[in-house]
């Protein structure tokens, strides 16, 4: 996935100004910035929820135009800030249901409830409950959203984008609203995700820096929707221009 | 499992359908054909408003669609069965066009939308007189076999189609289609991230739920051997979301107890009003009314007891006597 580019104004406000970024392949790339930088902006255009004003998006080396629907069919999947589960499905029924670009079976055969639907509901049944499973919260797999422990729920989230079987993988603010021990899990869990299927990209928004120092491979700062830094954490983290931004600039 | 499941119980429903009817006398009858009929569309509707989110204050209408589908029908070709199915096909492409504007409205503006359908079409019918006989309508003509009494082929013709109806519905509900709709309900943006095409969901659901209230519509026809665009005004668009609202929304149980209400009610509104002798004056006035007024405090007090709807209060007490057995 590369970034060529890419400009939102919405109205006079300029959201996102000239950015251009390459996301390396099986790795996990940070972004951050201060509030309002416009990583979420970044994380929207990808996903099609905001048409940028310019630039573009390749993927795998063509031009991605990118719909939200279709980004799973793309191999890209996202969660969303806070946990976003949908409340009248089951924790299993949500992480199914983040894997809706796998299901085979036509609306006729859903209807007469052929055996070959039968047979793929199962399928994505026993998807979905691995995943829980490897991401430690398959006890919950039939209880509904409001009943989660918050951290149970950002796991359920988790398992639902994962359910699509990305190549790349979006995490709007993972660690946003968890516990220190919590966010240790997190951590480990991210760094393991490049592993986990063959070449899983990872794409990371996030406030905490302990967890995107610990996690990430690289590291990209946005500051009032300019790219002001990229580079490896320990860079990151020397560049006096990243401090400006987060503590504004030294009189 | 599911499909084994699904047909255990049209089964069992056939069975008891087949031998309920042969016992009830012929009002009873054609009272539990005319709850049949009323069963398709509210299970329709329960499936768009309950699972899907939308609200449609047109089912009504789209009955209207099916009824007169079906007198044009069964006065043209007069195959009964040929009949139902093309009123299905008539309002399912109806339910299709308005699903497509549908799906790009949301909260008040669908309620309004569907609101102008539900007053249009039976407008339409008064306009083009010519064709659709203004307000004394179409006659509805069939030859009943001669083997059953009327209402008793009546209320296995309509129990039957709504058995289909139901069966058809349970297996999409519990299919990754259902899944997709509620999903939808809950949060569209993180339904199409997960890859969920929003708008085709929503005009899906629309689509099979206008199917069954247009089958619905042709089976009142079919017991009233006459079609008017009174029986379809916007009062019966809104009683049909009284009752799944009152059986509970989203559910196909619910919708049982929905149509059951839909003629229980105004039956017995009629035998009170019958009760009252002290003035006809005063009668007259609670005839229309009153069935109204009982529907609206019926929808109060099992909104104050049980805000699932009958079919919650029914699981409540039924997990309750379960949990009871157990400790003893």
């Amino acid at each position: 996935m590369e970034l060529h580019g890419i400009g939102v104004r919405f109205g006079g406000l300029v959201a996102l100004d000239d950015v251009s970024l390459d996301v390396p392949i099986g790795k996990v790339l940070g972004i951050i910035g201060p509030n309002g930088a416009g990583k979420t902006t970044l994380f929207n255009v990808i996903c099609g929820l905001v048409q940028p004003t310019s630039g573009r998006l390749t993927h795998d080396g063509r031009v991605l135009r990118p719909q939200p629907h279709s980004l799973t069919r793309h191999g890209i999947s996202r969660t969303l800030q806070g946990v976003g589960l949908f409340k009248g499905l089951t924790v299993v029924e949500n992480v199914m249901a983040g894997a809706t670009c796998q299901a085979r079976p036509g609306f006729f055969s859903a209807l007469f409830a052929l055996p070959a639907s039968e047979r793929d509901e199962g399928r994505l049944n026993g998807l979905a409950l691995d995943l829980l499973d490897e991401l430690g919260v398959g006890d919950y797999a039939n209880a509904y959203p409001h009943t989660l422990p918050y951290a149970v729920g950002k796991r359920v989230a988790l398992a639902r984008a994962l359910a699509a079987q990305p190549r790349l993988l979006l995490l709007d603010e993972p660690a946003g609203g968890l516990g220190e021990e919590d966010i240790g899990e997190l951590a480990a869990l991210i760094a393991g995700l490049p592993k986990r299927q063959e070449g899983c990209t990872v794409l990371l928004v996030e406030h905490h820096m302990d967890l995107v120092m610990r996690v990430c491979d690289r590291v990209a700062v946005l500051d009032f929707g300019r790219l002001i830094a990229t580079g490896t954490p320990a860079q990151i983290r020397e560049n006096p221009a990243v401090a400006d931004a987060y503590l504004g600039a030294a009189a | 499992m599911t499909l084994q499941k699904h047909l255990i119980f049209t089964a069992l429903g056939g069975i008891f359908l087949f031998a309920v009817t042969q016992q009830l006398e012929p009002f009873r009858n054609y009272q539990l054909a005319t709850m049949a009929a009323y069963l398709c569309a509210t299970a329709g509707l329960t499936i768009l408003t309950g699972l899907n989110g939308q609200i449609s204050l047109g089912h009504g209408a789209l009955m209207a669609v099916g009824a007169y589908t079906m007198a044009f029908a069964q006065n043209g070709i007069g195959n009964l069965y040929l009949s139902l199915l093309l009123a299905m096909l008539a309002t399912t492409a109806v339910g299709a066009i308005i699903g497509v504007a549908a799906a790009r409205l949301r909260g008040p503006y669908l309620a309004g939308l569907t609101l102008a359908v539900a007053l249009a079409i039976p407008a339409f019918t008064v306009t083009f007189d010519g064709l659709f006989n203004s307000e004394q309508g179409l006659p509805v003509s069939f030859t009943p076999p001669e083997t059953l009494p009327i209402e008793t082929w009546q209320a296995l013709t309509a129990g039957g189609s709504a058995l289909l109806v139901m069966f058809l519905l349970a297996n999409v509900v519990s299919s990754r289609f259902g899944r997709a709709m509620r999903a939808v309900r809950d949060n569209e943006v993180a339904a199409r991230l997960a890859g969920i095409h929003v708008a085709r969901t929503q005009v899906l659901s629309f689509v099979i739920s206008a199917a069954p209230a247009g089958l619905g519509g042709a089976l009142l026809a079919f017991l009233a051997q006459n079609v008017s665009p009174g029986a379809f005004s916007l009062t019966l668009s809104l009683y049909l979301l009284l009752a799944i609202v009152i059986g509970g929304l989203g559910n196909l149980a619910g919708a049982v107890w929905g149509a059951f209400l839909l003629v229980a009610l105004p039956d017995l509104t009629n035998s009170l009003t019958e009760g009252i002798t002290a003035s006809p004056e005063l009668a007259r006035k609670l005839d229309g009314n009153l069935a109204l007024a009982i529907f609206g405090l019926t929808l109060i007090v099992v909104m104050l007891v049980a805000p699932g709807g009958l079919q919650s209060l029914v699981q409540r007490i039924s997990h309750r006597i379960r949990k009871g057995r157990n400790h003893v």
